[in-house]
């Protein structure tokens, strides 16, 4: 492998276009003839529909048509749930395309209009007259399981009651009898308890979300153009929902402004304009609006946990107990159930060596938007229970809570390590990460100039938070076993022309990672030619193999390594041509950088280009070798893959005001050999800033009613530059012992860490005025709220 | 942006504006569009008429005026925060106008619009209250003034008639005294949840002939303090409880903290809060800001 390119931070060679506007987004997508949609959505969280009057819209100037939940009929199957967790008393609800008799969030569908422009189809919205008769609502997951609840969804698909609104109930336990370790530990030791509210964050992807979909009714095809991060599992949900044929249906995604977990699902609006253009026979564009995306693209989190620690006296954890409510919204979204509970109970014992635990987890049904995944997905909600329970610990036993850590890690190793939830973790140095970080950060003397105390009504705290994450889904076996209705390999094909350029297709879709630039220093670094020889395709069902999509930081760690296999297919084949023009025997042949020769004479080599063109003109081939140089892989992931590492934030907090600012903050993050560290540092930052955000600023707010305060990015507060100091990211290298490259997934770690790492350090500047929990986001209401509850007790 | 259909007109001056105005009964005007497009956009709006005033030179620029400034409603933020002459007169308002927003926020919202609009979270009238700011405005009567402290009615309401275009803002100049404009943004609209504005004299009382004969020293001094708040209340108040406090006391921190204490009494109860902030909260911290923003106009004072 060549030391050159592999870990060289070369530049991403998807920003030229991004940042001078040259991309082509699906918005940018223009058709002759092309009509615009606009989806009627909801005003009422909870109502009955009694009458749609859309008589005055279809009148409407420039109008093509309106279409309701009646008219879909037989048209649009409802949405279907793809990870259909097993054991779990699964309830799926129906999740009609446009509801027809009920609304149960703000944003539902309602009605679609399809006009000339899409001004006239906005226009045409505010002419449907529809009487709704309002229905009790319920937004917050536990009062949602509550008896006197208002009941969101009659049946489930099966005709089945849910009561409730439960939509799941899943459990995890493992390790030895967890009540008696509490019992134990209520008697001898300390129990830490704790109510920890993960509330609803919106994810804010650059780009909103949208649809063209083209159906050339001659031929029967149909060609969507989508804001997917899976574009194959968008055209396989699609073929279900629409009834085109998967061979007539082509999905593209153009590029793709970020999704961070909410263009996984496939979405009613999208399945809607591929009606409208099948039923009218033109192409149909619709665009949401950003209104519109907060109201009606998946939120992410929306926990409420009740956490139990049990541990000795000396700060050794025995055991952990968790019961957790997460909110679904009002439908089960197409991963939705996998999310807080797959991904979130089976990280439960993190970094540490837990004898015995169990977690329960109601999914239920609410009246807000449809919850899925979000940067880290499951990870984050883990890793924050534990981290603060952790700092608790420490509190209550008055020790340091590195201390605490240091005492609970699992030892290091580096060829698996099956934990208490069964799960068998890589390769890991939890100890090394922390103190590496602490030495980095010089975090004792950061505790001294703590105990020189406030200044100025400023305190200083520090916050820890180590972990380790499960990326790189995953084997298929699991996938299965676990209830997720696809698979989770990934496939590469390289075909190599004959001037010795490069083509790669791939199945996963990057939209923002930098995949375009790494997969081309993999495929460099394995066989020896420029990085700027090769060109990565994805995004198009069409043209690259089947793939399962970005998302649960897997595309290189999956992808990737799907794409070092067929180089390496490549490689030998390459061998054996070089062989026989060199007269020799394939035993006897080298191979180093881009050069095959026999063994000793290095001189008289012949290039990878040299055997791309004679594969590809075939004038003189070994007997029984095909033509040209190419080779497909489909690689199916032995294990997961779990990066780990530390981070620590540095806070000062106002107590005259209940300001919070961020002042310092290191990460140490192991994702194993970087293929490019500026691209991993640049995941890290981003990682960082969006856990930062749910720690800080953003929560997605619901008045009684149902209506989304938070409406708008006037009232989200987003994460912002002048609000964060200078991130400070180092790293150390553990190889994967499974993975061909050894590298693990980096895009999601920053956020699984450091919502609890800031939440610690407020916590930590406030523990000196007895405040005992805040809720987040950190309002400086909030906290300032609490600085003086805490006075008055 | 999908606004409601709305008729366009371009108005060349001030006078030809009136008369679009008097023929569009309610027309909205349009200048930087940061406030109306919003609007606009979010269809909380729907006029009839739109007169882009934006392009009228006589609504620019940035004067000086006899003994104050001179600005005219085009003016953007960002040529205030720029601008020598308001620095010179009336720092606390180019400090105010920097905070807008960000840069293209900057770049393109007027004075004149950000004054019309009257959004109780918005920075420079609270600036303007302390500076004892006049509008000069043009109406189907000719032209008038108006006080600052007269011209904020309500929660985005003024008392600009139908057919008014404010034309410009007078400022007395503050030089000599220390200005300054501390605020609590709001962490998503950068709004002011709390603004302060305070304009301070330092001088000395005292050392005259019946001092001598008291055996009295000469004292240095606060004067002519000016403080305003907006942002929790509908409109800016002038702080006059906390301005006594300040008037004849010496400069030190004992002054400005009783003072600033003196801020809740002056803000009243007629409170604005969100799901942000409360407006309980706000009041409970707003003297915290007021404290802060007399430090910083006394530091640049004398």
């Amino acid at each position: 492998m060549s030391s050159r390119i592999f870990g060289s931070g070369i530049r991403r060679r998807e920003d030229p276009r991004l940042i001078t506007g040259s991309a082509t987004y699906t918005h940018d997508i223009v058709l002759p003839g092309m009509a615009h949609a606009a989806m009627l959505r909801s005003s009422h969280a909870h109502a009955r529909i009694t009458r749609i009057d859309t008589e005055k819209a279809r009148v409407a100037p420039g109008v093509v048509a309106v279409y309701t939940g009646a008219d879909i009929e037989g048209g649009l199957q409802p949405m279907p749930c793809a990870w259909l967790l097993p054991d779990s008393e699964l309830k799926v609800a129906p999740y009609p395309c446009i509801a027809r008799d009920v609304v149960r969030y703000t944003g539902d569908i309602v009605a679609v209009v399809v006009a000339e422009t899409p001004y006239q189809a906005q226009d045409a919205l505010d002419l449907i007259e529809v009487h709704y008769d309002p229905l009790p609502t319920v937004i917050d997951p536990e009062q949602a399981a509550g008896a006197d609840a208002p009941k969101l969804h009659a049946k489930d698909i099966n005709g089945e009651d849910i009561p409730g609104n439960q939509a799941f109930h899943w459990v995890v336990a493992g390790g030895g009898d967890v009540d008696a370790a509490f019992s134990e530990a209520a008697a001898n030791g300390v129990v830490i308890k704790e109510r920890i509210l993960q509330q609803r964050l919106i994810p804010n992807a650059m780009e909103p979300r949208g649809a063209v979909a083209q159906y050339n009714r001659a031929t029967g095809e149909l060609t969507l153009w989508n804001t997917t991060q899976n574009p194959h599992i968008v055209r396989f949900l699609c073929s279900v929902v629409t009834g085109v044929p998967e061979d007539k249906l082509r999905v593209i995604a153009p590029e793709v402004g970020g999704g961070f977990g909410s263009k996984i699902a496939a979405y009613p609006a999208d399945f809607i304009t591929v009606f409208c253009s099948k039923t009218l026979g033109r192409p149909v564009k619709w665009i949401e609006t950003r209104s519109e995306n907060y109201q009606a693209t998946t939120h992410g989190r929306d926990h409420v946990q009740d956490v139990e620690l049990a541990a000795t006296k000396d700060g050794k954890i025995t055991g952990l107990r968790c019961t957790v409510h997460a909110g679904m919204g009002a439908y089960l979204s197409t991963a939705a159930p996998g999310i807080p509970t797959i991904l979130h109970g089976l990280m439960l014992s993190g970094c540490y060596t837990i004898p015995a635990l169990k977690e329960d987890v109601y999914g239920v049904y609410t009246n807000g938007v449809p919850v899925e995944a979000y940067r880290g997905a499951g990870r984050p909600e883990a890793t924050f229970m534990l981290e603060r329970l952790i700092d608790m610990l420490a509190g209550e036993l008055d020790m340091d809570p590195a201390d605490v850590r240091r005492k609970n890690f699992i030892p290091k190793f580096d060829d698996g390590h099956e934990v208490v939830t069964t799960l068998n973790y890589d390769s890991g140095d939890y100890p090394g990460a922390l103190e590496k970080l602490l030495e980095h950060t010089g975090y004792q003397a950061l505790r001294e100039k703590q105990k020189a105390g406030p200044s100025n009504g400023r305190r200083l705290g520090l916050g820890l938070s180590s972990y380790v994450e499960i990326c790189g889904l995953g084997p298929s076996q699991v996938a299965g076993a676990i209830g997720f209705q696809g698979g989770l390999w990934e496939s590469a094909i390289v075909r190599f022309h004959p001037t010795g350029k490069v083509h790669v297709f791939i199945g996963a879709s990057p939209h923002g990672q930098g995949e375009e630039t790494t997969f081309a220093q993999i495929v460099a670094a394995e066989i020896g030619v420029d990085a700027g020889d090769v060109k990565i395709f994805h995004g198009d069902t069409d043209s690259t193999p089947m793939g399962w999509g970005t998302y649960g930081s897997r595309t290189t760690a999956v992808g990737g390594a799907a794409l070092a296999l067929a180089v390496r297919k490549i490689r030998d084949k390459a061998k054996v041509l070089a062989a026989h023009l060199l007269e020799a025997s394939v035993e006897d042949m080298d191979y180093e950088d881009g050069k095959f020769f026999v063994k000793g004479s290095p001189d008289k080599a012949k290039t990878i280009q040299d055997i791309a063109l004679m594969a590809n003109v075939a004038w003189n081939m070994p007997e029984g070798m095909e033509a040209g140089l190419e080779a497909t892989t489909f690689y199916d992931p032995p294990n997961f893959v779990f990066p780990y590492g530390a981070h620590l934030a540095v806070v000062e907090v106002d107590t005259n005001t209940g300001h919070v600012e961020l002042t310092g903050y290191t990460a140490l993050d192991d994702c194993g050999p970087q293929i490019n560290p500026t691209i991993v540092e640049g995941q890290v930052h981003g990682g960082i800033v969006q856990g930062v955000g749910q720690a800080l600023w953003e929560g997605a707010a619901y008045d009684e009613s149902g209506q989304l305060v938070t409406g708008s990015m006037l009232d989200y507060a987003l994460p912002r530059a002048d609000g964060l100091p200078n991130l400070d990211v180092i790293s150390t290298v553990t190889r994967s012992p499974h993975h061909p490259l050894g590298v693990k997934g980096i895009g999601e770690a920053g956020t699984i860490a450091s919502t609890a790492a800031v939440y610690n350090a407020v916590m930590d500047a406030l523990r000196p005025l007895g405040v005992k929990r805040v809720d987040m986001p950190f309002t400086p209401e909030r906290v300032w709220r609490a600085i003086q509850e805490a006075k008055g007790s | 942006m999908f606004a409601a259909d709305f008729e366009y007109y371009r108005a060349g001056s001030v006078a030809e504006a009136g008369q679009l105005l008097a023929a569009h009964p309610g027309a909205k005007l349009l200048a930087g569009g940061h406030s109306l497009i919003p609007l606009l956009k979010l269809r909380l709006a729907a006029p009839a008429a739109v007169i882009d005033i934006g392009r009228i030179a006589e609504l620019r620029g940035i004067s000086t005026d006899g003994d104050g400034l001179r600005i005219g409603a085009l003016a953007t933020h960002a040529e205030i925060a720029a601008s020598d002459a308001v620095r010179e007169h009336a720092a606390a308002l180019a400090e105010a106008a920097g905070q807008i927003g960000d840069p293209a926020v900057r770049n393109r919202g007027t004075i004149g619009g950000n004054v019309a609009h009257a959004d109780p979270a918005s920075d420079l009238p609270t600036v303007l209250a302390a500076l004892g700011a006049t509008v000069t405005v043009a109406g189907s009567g000719g032209e008038r003034s108006i006080a600052v402290g007269d011209f904020f009615t309500g929660v985005m309401t003024t008392s600009l008639g139908e057919n008014d275009l404010l034309t410009s803002i007078r400022v007395p100049s503050a030089a000599g005294r220390g200005t300054a404009y501390v605020k609590f943004s709001h962490p998503a609209s950068r709004y002011a949840v709390i603004g302060v504005a305070v304009s301070l004299g330092i001088g000395t009382k005292g050392g005259g002939w019946i001092s001598k004969i008291k055996g009295e020293q000469k004292e240095t001094v606060c004067t002519e303090a000016a403080v305003a708040v907006g942002g929790l209340v509908p409109t800016p108040v002038r702080c006059g409880a906390v301005e006594a406090a300040l008037n004849d006391q010496p400069p030190t921190a004992e002054t400005f903290a009783a003072a600033a204490a003196a801020a809740s009494g002056d803000i009243g109860d007629d409170l604005l809060g969100d799901v942000f902030a409360s407006g309980e909260y706000r009041k409970a911290v707003a003297p915290v800001y007021v404290r802060r923003a007399i430090e910083a106009a006394a530091g640049r004072a004398g």
